[in-house]
């Protein structure tokens, strides 16, 4: 793993001038919504979920998120919480996911890692990050830190080029959004639901106006994630959204599948369907 | 804590910092607290109890407070939070049992929904409260994710939290949680040791020695110590999990084997290992089976203010016997733990004066003590 390997363009470039970040530009430059499927990180194992990682990259994936396994994911439902404590208890350490991203970024997948708090300051925040820019990782998204506590932790990763992802909620007041929003770098996370991660049968009524909302405060991409399952979620929120992030649903093709393969297969179609759909395909 | 969350804690902190000093609310609360939960708690002189352990002891006696520990204090206060608030759901975990009874039990009285997480192997050794929380009305969610006990419980109630969090308050029982719980919990809880000051003060005169509580999380003894933490004469002792022994890593001794990280929103001493993931804590006390503690005591052991100690399951077991024989008081495990801080080693001279915090009664624990017992036979 080497500072060398990172593909398609340099976030240095961007990032640390008060211009728009690598991952900005990735937005800006693919001038459609990206398709981003998330993966748990060291999920069956780190040989398998460098698997799952190409296939989502040969299938259309734009950005791919990894989650780093954490023992209490507060934010995550019980797909992701069962897939976490496979690979936990496979071993995997958030050493290896890092190992996984810098692997699969060296094969061409543009990244962002999901990790909890606790992880990053065990790990030591400068050291996180540094690994995170020496392999490719674009962002990290943190989704038990809300934009209060975050400026320590932007400041760190910053230096080493890395962004790290707000969220927003439909809760969040207007006060709220306005604040999360001159703090953001790189996109914006946009929580779809009140609730943990998970398949929902439908999504929030009210989830255009909130991305609109938002939209007033800013010009940072945004990407809306937890819930969305369905193709026809995923087509729908693209017409709104600068990015759809299908999580659980993805997880849980490949957790039910009749083996690995048939997984993996399962995973392969419904991406593949998805980014041929016109939002996703124009 | 997820930003999804965010509002409605400030929601929360903007409804206590209303409510706290407006006189309807401290009313209403008083009038709970006296004729609904039976306060003051009495301050019991344990006379056998103090010949066996060589110094005088008081028991401040919130086991006699309704629903039989001190939980009620925090839920009275929360519950009127959450009617201001106009949420119609309540939900909460639950260890032991007695904080869900607790909150059961507020909910009846203000006819709201009522939903307790409470953590699989918890459900098993303390069926009795399970029973006493449906009876209240309440529907108990067995949690299985983790090691199934209070932690998890936690986060089961966080997710649901996130999930209906503009309908429902979420009743935090204990000194932990984000920011304003350990704060409003505390505050709930200083009752103990505000009542225990001015009994001990008419009855003796002077303050106490030293004051004795059994830490999990820790609202008993941050309630407890809270109204002392200034005057230097009274020692103040924290007594921890030490379940099987704090070598064996199955104990719930945060303070004494933890270090610095991130559970359910505050910053404290948590069990964890090398990257970050959270320990499984062990107790035979299933309301000290917690791997982190409320951040306040943190700083009290920084500070040097409170002096943190442990015991284990077999001494807790012993204090649990010992006290039913030599008082007719039998103690929730819990509370066993300060007990059996005085039956060891405990360093007040036989001329000074403690308190212990009995903080529960042990009607719940009499099942799996007994189990325990007979496996011995």
């Amino acid at each position: 793993m080497s500072a060398g390997k990172r593909t398609g363009y340099s976030p240095g470039a961007f990032g640390s001038q008060g211009g728009a970040s690598g991952l900005t530009a990735l937005f800006r430059e693919a001038g459609r919504p990206l398709l981003m499927p998330y993966a748990v990180g060291g999920y069956p194992d780190s040989k398998g979920c460098l698997q799952i990682v190409r296939t989502y990259l040969q299938n259309g994936a734009d950005l791919i998120e990894l989650g780093i396994p954490f023992s209490d994911p507060l934010a995550d439902g019980p797909v992701i919480q069962g897939a976490s404590q496979v690979a936990l208890r496979a071993g995997i350490r958030p050493t290896d996911v890092l190992d996984v991203a810098s692997a699969a970024s060296s094969e061409g997948a543009r990244l962002v890692l999901l990790s909890y708090l606790n992880t990053i300051l065990a790990y030591g925040s400068e050291r996180f990050f540094k690994r995170c820019a020496e392999g490719g990782v674009l962002g990290v998204v943190v989704p038990d830190v809300p934009v209060e506590e975050a400026a320590e932790l932007q400041a760190t990763a910053r230096a080493q080029a890395v962004d790290v992802i707000l969220l927003a909620a439909p809760t969040s007041t207007e006060e709220r959004l306005a604040r999360i929003a001159k703090a953001a770098s790189g996109f914006i996370y946009c929580v779809s639901t009140t609730g943990v991660t998970g398949a929902r049968s439908s999504l929030r009524a009210d989830l255009p106006e909130f991305i609109a909302r938002l939209r007033r405060h800013t010009d940072l991409p945004l990407a809306v994630g937890f819930g969305v399952s369905k193709v026809e979620q995923a087509e729908e929120v693209a017409r709104y959204a600068d990015g759809v992030i299908i999580g659980s649903a993805l997880v849980d093709m490949v957790a039910r599948g009749k083996d690995f393969k048939a997984g993996l297969a399962a995973a392969a179609g419904y991406l593949h369907e998805v980014s041929n759909t016109p939002s996703f395909s124009r | 804590m997820p930003e999804t969350l965010v509002s409605a804690l400030e929601e929360l902190d903007k409804a206590y910092e209303q409510y706290k000093d407006d006189p309807a609310f401290v009313e209403e609360l008083r009038v709970l607290q006296t004729d609904y939960a039976g306060r003051p708690t009495p301050l019991f002189l344990a006379n056998r109890l103090s010949e066996r352990v060589g110094c005088r002891v008081y028991l401040k006696r919130e086991d006699l407070a309704h629903t039989g520990a001190h939980k009620i204090n925090n839920t009275l206060g929360q519950i009127l939070l959450a009617v201001r608030m106009g949420k119609k759901r309540i939900i909460a975990e639950t260890g032991a049992g007695q904080h869900g009874v607790a909150t059961a039990t507020v909910a009846a009285l203000f006819g709201l929904e009522c939903h307790v997480y409470m953590g699989e192997e918890d459900i098993r050794r303390q069926e009795l409260n399970v029973f006493r929380m449906r009876l209240l009305g309440a529907e108990v969610l067995p949690v299985s994710s983790g090691s199934g006990t209070l932690k998890d419980a936690t986060n089961e109630a966080i997710r649901d939290w996130v999930a209906n969090v503009e309908s429902t308050h979420y009743i935090i029982g204990s000194v932990v949680g984000p920011a304003p719980y350990p704060t409003l919990v505390r505050d709930f809880q200083t009752i103990i040791g505000s009542e225990t000051r001015e009994q001990f003060l008419t009855r003796e005169g002077k303050l106490p020695d030293g004051l004795v509580a059994c830490v999990g999380a820790g609202s008993n003894a941050i309630g407890m110590f809270h109204d002392f933490l200034n005057d230097d004469s009274v020692r103040l002792v924290g007594v921890e999990a030490a379940g099987l022994g704090l070598d064996s890593g199955k104990h719930g001794a945060s303070l004494a084997r933890g270090t610095g990280g991130i559970l359910h929103g505050s910053y404290s001493y948590v069990l964890q290992d090398a990257d970050g993931q959270i320990q499984e804590a062990h107790s035979i006390a299933a309301g000290l089976d917690y791997p982190s503690v409320g951040p306040e005591h943190s700083h009290l052991k920084d500070a040097g203010r409170v002096e943190y100690t442990s015991v284990t399951d077999e001494e807790a077991l012993e204090a649990f016997q010992e006290l039913s024989r030599l008082e007719g008081i039998i103690p929730a495990l819990e509370s066993a733990h300060a007990v059996a801080y005085l039956l060891a080693d405990h360093g007040f001279s036989e001329d000074s004066t403690v308190v212990v915090c009995l903080s529960g009664r042990g009607d719940k624990d009499v099942y799996s003590v007994a189990d325990v017992l007979e496996m011995r036979r």
